[in-house]
């Protein structure tokens, strides 16, 4: 079972559709059962019993999921494989010690690969979408897999299965997602489900960042 | 209580895409902030089923609709763009029309202007659209309101074709073809209304010609005469098809409002 990660500031299915169901399409179209819980909703230890984590990105606009990163203090222990996207990535790089630099990059881009790793393609280079207003500034002692001009696309932990990618995999690059998940192992049990197995709702909504008064 | 959203009806509509809600359900879908969003138009199903997405959600303020002189334009939905105006006056909200000559390097601009005037008029904070995979398209809307600081939602982005085809023929739209671009699309596509039968036959040219089901990639375009958040569904009284090496255009000379 697969744990998808919802970082959109509100559990919107308007959000959601975007940021999560084509990341959940892939796994499923894997025949690999999976399940989604919004960020707010995750406790400590929320990672046990999963196969892997995924943590899916988000809007351009939001910063929700950076104002409240004191939520993410269950994602350093995990016991299991987790990946971050895009604004997954942020927040896996932040809970390991990493910081942001603002880097704003729209559309496809050229990524560059440094080395041979488990989950990218293959050196030198692939195109990937991308929409992103930050970059990270890696963890001490982890691995830059891969740049585009203008920052950090691809990082991993130096031991463990822990990988963070800035740009979009379900856009155009699903082989990622794909060889994300088999260093993951899941049970093959085809579907998925949105929140009937995720743990009981938290008590505080969700920042709205950006949310004006009307 | 009529008019409520199922408990489970947000998370499945996620699954597959389908808000068989009613228009009272729809607007009762508030009781928290909601962002004010004006919806990209082409008049096409998917800024219209985008729309009846947002509506669940959000507060739709306005549809934008971007007028190319151009045909061939590589941003925006040519045909028909004029049935936009009814399809505004049958949902019941206001459009805001923004004229663009259609030229590659301005379009961009155009629809910033266009964001920005509706932005103006109506005092949105986010724009939604029926993107399906145009990286092109999506990349260029996405910059328009990281300029302006607004949200950008695109709630069929990368959605299974398949099941979102099978969700807007149950969701109680009324679709037809109103231009095709390649083959095997033949005249008899120009008007044709999107079934369940014709859903068939896209799903049997998709398998045979890799064409895509839900007309990603410009093999085919619509026209939306009804949806169920308009007040009113769209008559067409006069057509011409238009038809020249492989592609056609059904152009509408002349249609009205009438009872839903």
């Amino acid at each position: 079972m697969i744990l998808l990660a919802g970082l959109c500031y509100r559990d919107s299915a308007l959000l959601r559709s975007e940021f999560v169901r084509p990341v959940a399409r892939v796994v499923g179209r894997l025949g690999v059962e999976w399940t989604y819980c919004h960020y707010s909703r995750l406790p400590d230890g929320a990672g046990d019993g999963y196969d892997a984590v995924i943590l899916c990105g988000t809007a351009l606009k939001d910063t929700g999921y950076l104002r409240e990163i004191g939520r993410f203090s269950w994602l350093p222990e995990v016991p299991v494989p987790v990946l971050g996207i895009c604004a997954g990535m942020q927040v896996l790089s932040l809970v390991h010690g990493g910081t942001l630099r603002p880097a704003c990059e729209i559309g496809m881009e050229e990524v560059r690969v440094l080395c041979k790793n488990p989950i990218l393609p293959p050196p030198p280079s692939f195109s990937a979408y991308e929409l992103h207003r930050y970059s990270c500034v890696p963890p001490p002692g982890w691995k830059t897999l891969a740049v585009s001009k203008n920052c950090v696309q691809a990082v991993s932990h130096p031991e463990l299965p822990l990988f963070g990618v800035l740009f979009h995999p379900e856009v155009r690059n699903e082989s990622v997602i794909e060889r994300f998940l088999s260093l993951a192992n899941p049970g093959k049990e085809k579907g998925g489900g949105w929140g009937q197995d995720v743990p009981p709702s938290g008590d505080g909504q969700p920042v709205l960042p950006g949310d004006r008064d009307e | 209580m009529p008019g409520d959203i199922p408990a489970d009806a947000k998370a499945w509509m996620v699954i597959s895409p389908c808000p068989t809600l009613s228009v009272q359900a729809v607007f009762q879908a508030g009781g928290r902030r909601q962002v004010k969003v004006g919806v990209l138009c082409s008049g096409g199903k998917d800024s219209l089923f985008a729309c009846m997405c947002a509506m669940q959600e959000e507060e739709v303020a306005c549809l934008i609709t971007v007028f190319p002189d151009n045909p061939e334009s590589y941003m925006f939905h040519t045909p028909n763009l004029h049935v936009v105006r009814l399809q505004a006056k049958a949902a019941g909200i206001p459009l805001v029309a923004w004229p663009s000559r259609g030229k590659e390097g301005e379009e961009t601009a155009d629809l910033a202007r266009a964001v920005a005037e509706a932005v103006r008029r109506h005092g949105i904070g986010g724009v939604v659209t029926g993107a399906l995979q145009s990286v092109y398209q999506s990349s260029r809307v996405q910059a328009v309101c990281r300029d302006l600081d607004l949200w950008c939602f695109n709630p069929l982005w990368y959605t299974d074709p398949d099941e979102y085809m099978e969700a807007l023929l149950s969701s109680g739209f009324d679709v037809i073809v109103s231009a095709v671009a390649s083959e095997p699309f033949d005249r008899t596509w120009l008007g044709r209304r999107l079934d369940f039968a014709a859903l068939q036959d896209l799903r049997r040219y998709a398998e045979r010609y890799s064409t895509s089901l839900a007309g990603e990639g410009g093999e085919y375009e619509t026209l939306v005469l009804n949806a169920p958040f308009f007040r009113h569904r769209i008559a067409i009284g006069e057509a011409e098809a238009v038809w020249q090496n492989f592609r056609g255009i059904l152009r509408v000379k002349r249609a009205w409002l009438e009872a839903a």
